[in-house]
């Protein structure tokens, strides 16, 4: 059961990771948990489509808003942060 | 050079449905935003705008009549009947000649777009009405127009996003100017307050869930809206052969492309079609009474512009108030511009500014006059209206106290 959740938790990280790289058009392995979208070279537009392909990728919505810059519903500060969220988002779908 | 002027204005937008009704609104201070009522709201995350409410087409047009007309050539058409209404002008055989109409739209017939994608993608309908087409076409107000008044000079749409309305109007100015008409009708109008139209704005997450409170701390976005106004431009010569009441003059256009981001806003573009259009007014920024701002109320936006005013103003910017009319009546898309130059009218004509309403709190990245919630009364000679466009197209209309 453990393992599964593990696994589960796994999936999400590497599907937003592919998200991202798919947006930053970099390679997934060179993207680590600390990046910033900014230190890939990602946009406003290039976040708003990656928050885009995230709500598609897991049927989830995304509580963005792009004129709220500390984003308090949905932290961005890094890839590792934007994991965190949508595997939140994810569980509370899930219960 | 050939002066133009303003000798007729009509409107119907969120605030109201002719010029008068629209003044004591934006006076008032009335906001017009409010839940939407379009179809399959319960799908739309962003459920306000500022609509237009208790407007029947059939009092207004024949029945047969409506068939051809998507909801923004209705706006387009009832303004200006009332604009032409006010200036008093017969299009006799020879004016028609030397008369003509310049439009801005952005998204032209929307609604008849979304109508009719969703009858045969949803619904599966093989056949749609047979006047689809021009029904959606973006010169479909401009078309109209023509042909109500019989004029038979230049005619087009132009299509700049949310510039739109301003680029028309300064298309027009420059064909009088030149000579190529005597009269030119001119402004916009907007209508897609339907489940696309409305569903591709939120798709930008720029959309305010609750009102639109420009340059205020706290704003989260803008609000859409509906609506357009129309105008009656003609050459100062032709407007006092005839004896008319001249509503305002037009005194000088700007336009520049920032040449940068597709939406992001830009602080040079907008700095020098301001300064273009100062100088094609020949008016120093001392002299300079009112600004309404393009002021969306997205973050981005406005702190942008608050810094393109102080280039452009420098001190004298802390002594000129800066509203931005779009917390009254919404953002029109590419009739707003021409909606925010009654506001300037209202300035100019009567004295009075329009505030900017639902504003909380001061933000120090706009450090501005915005005028907050209330109207205010101030002598005006000279005002500008600013409209900067995704795609980085800006337009800055200047209009001077007759």
């Amino acid at each position: 059961m453990e393992l599964d959740v593990m696994q589960d938790k796994d999936e999400v990280a590497q599907a937003v990771i592919e998200i991202i790289a798919e947006q930053a058009m970099i390679d997934r392995a060179d993207i680590s948990r600390d990046n910033t979208l900014s230190d890939l070279g990602l946009d406003s537009l290039g976040l708003v489509e990656c928050i885009f392909g995230i709500e598609e990728r897991f049927g989830i919505t995304v509580p963005f808003n792009a004129n709220t810059p500390d984003q308090p519903e949905f932290d961005i500060s890094s890839v590792g942060a934007i994991i965190s969220e949508v595997e939140k988002l994810v569980a509370r779908q899930a219960a | 050079m050939r002066r133009v002027v303003i000798t007729g204005a009509g409107t119907l937008n969120p605030l109201g449905h002719d010029l008068r009704s629209t003044w004591d609104a934006m006076q008032a201070g009335h906001c017009a935003i409010d839940r939407l009522t379009c179809r399959d709201l319960d799908r739309l995350s962003v459920q306000v705008g500022a609509e237009i409410r208790g407007f029947d087409p059939v009092a207004h047009f024949e029945r047969g009549k409506l068939s051809l007309l998507d909801r923004f050539t209705q706006i387009a058409l009832v303004s200006a009947r009332q604009a032409m209404a006010q200036s008093g002008l017969q299009i006799t055989e020879e004016l028609a000649l030397r008369a003509g109409v310049v439009m801005g739209t952005a998204g032209g017939g929307n609604t008849t777009v979304d109508d009719n994608y969703r009858a045969v993608f949803e619904e599966g309908r093989n056949r749609v009405h047979p006047l689809v087409v021009p029904r959606l076409m973006h010169n479909a107000a401009a078309s109209h127009i023509s042909m109500e008044f019989g004029l038979k000079g230049p005619g087009l749409t132009v299509s700049t996003a949310c510039a739109s309305a301003n680029h028309a109007m300064g298309q027009a100015l420059m064909m009088l100017r030149s000579g190529m008409a005597d009269v030119m009708l001119t402004g916009g109008s907007e209508a897609m307050l339907c489940f696309g139209g409305l569903k591709a704005w939120e798709g930008l997450r720029v959309m305010a869930r609750d009102t639109c409170r420009p340059f205020s701390r706290d704003r989260s976005g803008l609000v859409q809206g509906e609506g357009g106004a129309v105008f009656v431009f003609e050459t100062l010569e032709h407007a006092q052969a005839r004896g008319a009441e001249i509503l305002a003059e037009v005194a000088g256009f700007g336009l520049s492309s920032d040449a940068g981001d597709i939406v992001a806003p830009d602080l040079d573009g907008p700095v020098r079609a301001m300064r273009m259009a100062l100088a094609d007014a020949g008016v120093a920024p001392e002299d300079l009474g009112y600004v309404n701002a393009h002021g969306t109320g997205t973050t981005a936006n406005d702190r942008t512009e608050a810094q393109a005013l102080r280039r452009v103003l420098g001190a004298h910017l802390d002594k000129v108030p800066v509203s931005s009319s779009k917390s009254l009546h919404g953002h029109l898309i590419g009739g707003t511009s021409a909606v925010e130059l009654l506001a300037c009218l209202l300035a100019l004509r009567e004295g009075v500014i329009a505030p900017t309403v639902n504003f909380t709190e001061a933000d120090p990245d706009c450090p501005l006059d915005v005028v907050p919630n209330e109207a205010r009364r101030a002598p005006v000679d000279v005002a500008m209206s600013n409209a900067f466009a995704f795609g980085g197209l800006n337009a800055v209309l200047m209009l001077r106290r007759a």
